[in-house]
């Protein structure tokens, strides 16, 4: 018999602590094999955020931290500022990257740091129990948006990636999905590039947005989770490169 | 024999930063506030110059995060601010002393709270001395009381937060910042250091390393927190600094730190001349706090007075070390106020006259 398909080494061979149907561990798995096939373990250097993947390092066996709230932009611009050789990427949720730190994001972006950063939207806060987050849809009922969000009362869905591709200080960003395994697929492709990308030293901040189910708190089956992925996310978060 | 030469004119921004060069500080992060606006202009010329990085951070929350992360990759880094900006930066301070990194930052305080005013201060202290963010930690502070100890303190802030692995600060105020004295740059031997071998660099060849202040785990923070406790019981013990001056027969012994010892030392020796018996006793490091040595002198009869630039902070540490064991007097002028040495003259001739009727 012939192995066709295996464990990368860069994930550790542990069950992880989400929800079943959550978009992490394909995530995860997806960094995890790009840095193996780079042959990059041994120069990069990982940032956690605060929210579901704060226990990343749980997973990724590479170096790893474990920052503040919406601060790994920062962090990472200390990383690499200082360490020019090694890969920096940051590993960031809705709540953490649009929200708290909207700030810390704009304006790495802002100074082209040459960073990785994998942005992944599942349109809730879900360590903290599914509350809005900035990315949440129209309608969308969350722990604080009990009759749905409204536009009148809470602002509409914050397009990240399109704000940031403005930038003259970002290389390269795209948007895309977990929902399927031809887009998985699709993400291994951008995540890779942002990596390489930041390999070849290129000139700014490579962002790849990842649409990820978070069924727990959309209240759905898994499969209906990935399937709410294509009907209503991309509608808002439209799938493909807006820059680079 | 020191030559004229040696010594060279600069105000305490500048010559901290070029101190903090000295000392090997590797990258420097700051985001504009004064009364400390020369460190970071001075930075972003030297340190291109040394080939080392400066970086102007959107914020203070920023600039205290990309310590942050170059000090996790084992690298010295400072950041420095001004009171309002060193409140933006007391959540980094906590993750600082949570995970366990080395930092240095500059606190040149101008007056609070709120948005104050930028007249020199030192409102900051209990901020300072109390750790200052979430949780339960320490960070050393050192109070320096001339331009010249301002320099001497950036290789020693370094080395002591290498050693401890935890934020230090130094509390500087805007007289400190913008006074110029003639000064001796000199490159100072640093501690025997133990190797930073936690830090993140890539996992070449190795384990991973983690970096982080999260601890789920039941017991687990607890014995993170007993560590930490464990290494401020060392720091208090092993790196106290204070100096004394006349305190053995003084009636009146004055206790100020920071600029406004130099002021009190005028007035300690003006009551000298008229034949009052003063002294003083300038804490350095204002925490760990000279407990001791105060202690000790408060073991003969005699009254303590406190002179703060603040409504009374430090006064608080110096009641906790006299334990009631002696009278302890407080006079503060806060909001950018500077007590002259007359000031203090009269008040030490009243508490001298009678010790504890009223200042």
């Amino acid at each position: 018999m012939k192995t066709v398909f295996t464990r990368t080494p860069t994930l550790k061979d542990c069950p992880t602590h989400y929800c079943p149907g959550c978009g992490h561990g394909i995530a995860h798995r997806l960094i995890a094999e790009t840095i193996d096939e780079l042959d990059i373990r041994g120069r990069t250097i990982g940032i956690a955020p605060v929210g579901c993947a704060v226990l990343a390092y749980d997973y990724l066996d590479v170096d790893m931290i474990e920052v503040a709230h919406g601060r790994a932009p920062a962090v990472a611009t200390g990383m690499k500022r200082t360490n020019p050789d090694r890969i920096i990427f940051s590993y960031q949720g809705d709540g953490d990257l649009a929200s708290i730190g909207a700030a810390e994001i704009l304006h790495a972006a802002h100074r082209g740091e040459q960073i990785t950063v994998i942005f992944i939207n599942n349109a809730v806060y879900g360590m903290t129990g599914g509350q809005m987050a900035p990315t949440t849809m129209l309608e969308q009922v969350t722990a604080t948006t009990p009759d749905g969000r409204t536009a009148a009362n809470h602002g509409y869905p914050l397009q990240v990636s399109e704000l940031l591709a403005m930038l003259p200080g970002t290389i390269y960003v795209e948007r895309c999905a977990l929902s399927s395994v031809a887009q998985v697929r699709k993400t291994k492709k951008a995540i890779r590039h942002a990596f390489e990308l930041q390999l070849n030293g290129a000139a700014g901040l490579a962002l790849v947005e990842v649409l990820s189910p978070c069924p727990t708190y959309w209240r759905m089956s898994p499969a209906k989770a990935m399937e709410w992925i294509d009907s209503h996310m991309t509608k808002v978060f439209p799938l493909g490169r807006l820059k680079g | 024999m020191r030559h004229v030469s040696d010594r060279i004119l600069m105000c305490g921004n500048e010559a901290l930063a070029e101190a903090a060069i000295m000392a090997g500080c590797d990258a420097y992060f700051g985001y504009p506030i004064t009364p400390q606006n020369e460190i970071s202009a001075y930075m972003s010329r030297r340190m291109p110059d040394e080939g080392r990085v400066f970086v102007q951070s959107e914020s203070e929350l920023a600039a205290i995060n990309m310590v942050f992360g170059a000090s996790a990759t084992g690298k010295r880094s400072m950041t420095s601010s001004s009171s309002p900006g060193i409140s933006l930066m007391q959540e980094g301070m906590s993750y600082l002393a949570g995970a366990e990194l080395p930092a240095v930052v500059v606190n040149v305080m101008r007056g609070g709270p709120g948005l104050g005013n930028i007249a020199p201060s030192q409102a900051d202290y209990f901020q300072a001395t109390r750790g200052g963010g979430h949780g339960d930690y320490r960070t050393i502070v050192l109070g320096p009381a001339s331009v010249q100890e301002l320099v001497d303190c950036m290789p020693l802030a370094f080395d002591l937060a290498d050693e401890y692995r935890m934020p230090v600060m130094v509390l500087a105020d805007g007289i400190l910042g913008q006074m110029m004295e003639p000064i001796v740059l000199e490159q100072k031997p640093r501690r025997k250091l133990p190797a930073k071998d936690w830090a993140l660099t890539g996992a070449d060849r190795r384990k991973q390393n983690i970096v982080r202040s999260l601890w789920l785990g039941e017991g687990v923070l607890e014995e993170l927190n007993n560590k930490l406790h464990d290494r401020y019981e060392q720091i208090e013990k092993n790196e106290v600094l204070c100096e004394q001056y006349e305190v053995e027969d003084a009636e009146i012994v004055v206790i100020a730190y920071g600029i406004v010892a130099r002021i009190v030392s005028s007035a300690v020796d003006r009551a000298r001349q008229e034949g009052i018996k003063a002294g003083w006793i300038r804490p350095i490091t204002l925490w760990p706090f000279p407990t001791e040595q105060i202690s000790r002198a408060a073991n003969e009869l005699r009254v303590f007075f406190v002179v703060e630039m603040s409504s009374g902070q430090m006064v608080d540490d110096v009641r906790l070390a006299v334990a009631g064991k002696a009278p302890v007097l407080f006079h503060g002028r806060p909001g950018g106020g500077i007590p002259t040495v007359d000031e203090i003259l009269d008040k030490i001739k009243q508490l001298t006259l009678r010790p504890k009727s009223r200042v």
